[in-house]
């Protein structure tokens, strides 16, 4: 979102939950991130970046692309997972004029903090009532990030409603946005899941989200020289 | 696979889907642009204070060519998330011996 859209104080109140927002993150994303999670968690903030280039259409004149925020925490953690999301969307701001910087507060809202606790949540609901295998993972991962897109459109609407600059009413805001963010999560869980299963077939134990499950199935990930 | 190599893979893949891949990317405007302008809610929105930003817009400044220049911005800001987001990481990660298993 650039700037404009939001007003002043809703912007500066956005910030302020941003900022606490990502210190939750920083304190919890300790306990994820050891020598090895840390690299992989860098390499996760650089693809959800990668990916964020991609638009892919999804209706007439209209494209999506993916958030990242049910991605990257399944694959490093939730809370590491904000910080990736985070990282990508001060980047975009600061070096590509990507998303403005008095929206950011607003942008990490929605894209960071919404998506992850949502995706994060519907995914570990999932898990929890599908059978224990690398399939239900992919599909939990799905479910997670079709869900985390229109629930992050809904709350860029409350944003919009509590202090949009313009004069749109709030029912045919919240309509579009969600209407055409319901197409783009299709898109975001397609992303998701096949990233996903692709790293479990390769390093489960790599995957944050699946630890549980996969603990019998770890690997040796350096053989021991002599 | 060993995790170094997987590194290696999963950079890669950035590198390329920023890289190239990014050149075939749709060019239509993104849900909330296109919602924004279909409903009136960018009436306000105001330039970016970083539109001189020599990658603004995911080109570089100067390289008319687009294929090169959005795919170099794509490469450059890959290796600016990776950078920043990874240097973060190290130093808020869990230290000491303890192997995560």
């Amino acid at each position: 979102m650039p700037d404009g859209f939001i007003d002043a104080p809703v912007s500066i109140a956005a910030g302020a939950v941003a900022v606490a927002g990502v210190a939750v993150a920083l304190r919890g994303a300790r306990r994820e991130l050891d020598d090895r999670t840390a690299p992989l968690a860098g390499l996760t903030a650089a693809f959800v970046f990668a990916a964020q280039m991609l638009n892919f259409p999804v209706a007439s004149g209209t494209s999506g692309h993916l958030l990242g925020g049910a991605l990257a925490a399944i694959l490093v953690g939730p809370y590491t997972g904000v910080l990736c999301v985070a990282v990508v969307l001060l980047v975009q701001a600061l070096l590509f004029a990507d998303g403005g910087i008095t929206a950011l507060g607003v942008n990490i809202i929605t894209m960071a903090l919404v998506t992850v606790v949502v995706g994060y949540g519907v995914f570990r609901l999932l898990l929890r009532v599908l059978p224990k295998t690398r399939a239900s993972a992919t599909a939990a991962a799905f479910g997670g990030a079709v869900v985390s897109v229109p629930c992050s459109a809904l709350v860029f609407t409350l944003i919009y409603a509590a202090g949009g600059t313009a004069d749109v009413s709030v029912g045919k805001v919240a309509a579009a946005m969600v209407g055409v963010h319901v197409l783009i999560g299709i898109g975001e869980a397609l992303i998701t899941a096949v990233t996903v299963s692709s790293v479990l077939a390769v390093r489960p134990d790599l995957v944050y989200g699946a630890r549980g499950m996969v603990k019998a199935l770890e690997l040796h990930d350096e053989p021991v020289r002599v | 696979m060993r995790t170094k190599r997987f590194f290696a893979v999963f950079l890669l893949v950035s590198l390329v889907l920023a890289g190239f891949v990014s050149y075939y990317a749709s060019s239509s405007p993104d849900g909330l642009e296109k919602v924004a302008a279909d409903k009136g809610i960018d009436a306000h929105a105001k330039d970016h204070s970083m539109k001189d930003s020599p990658l603004a817009d995911y080109g570089i400044k100067g390289i008319g060519d687009a294929r090169l220049s959005g795919g170099l911005s794509g490469a450059i800001g890959v290796g600016v998330v990776l950078l920043i987001g990874g240097g973060l990481f190290w130093v808020v990660r869990r230290r000491g011996p303890e192997r995560d298993s």
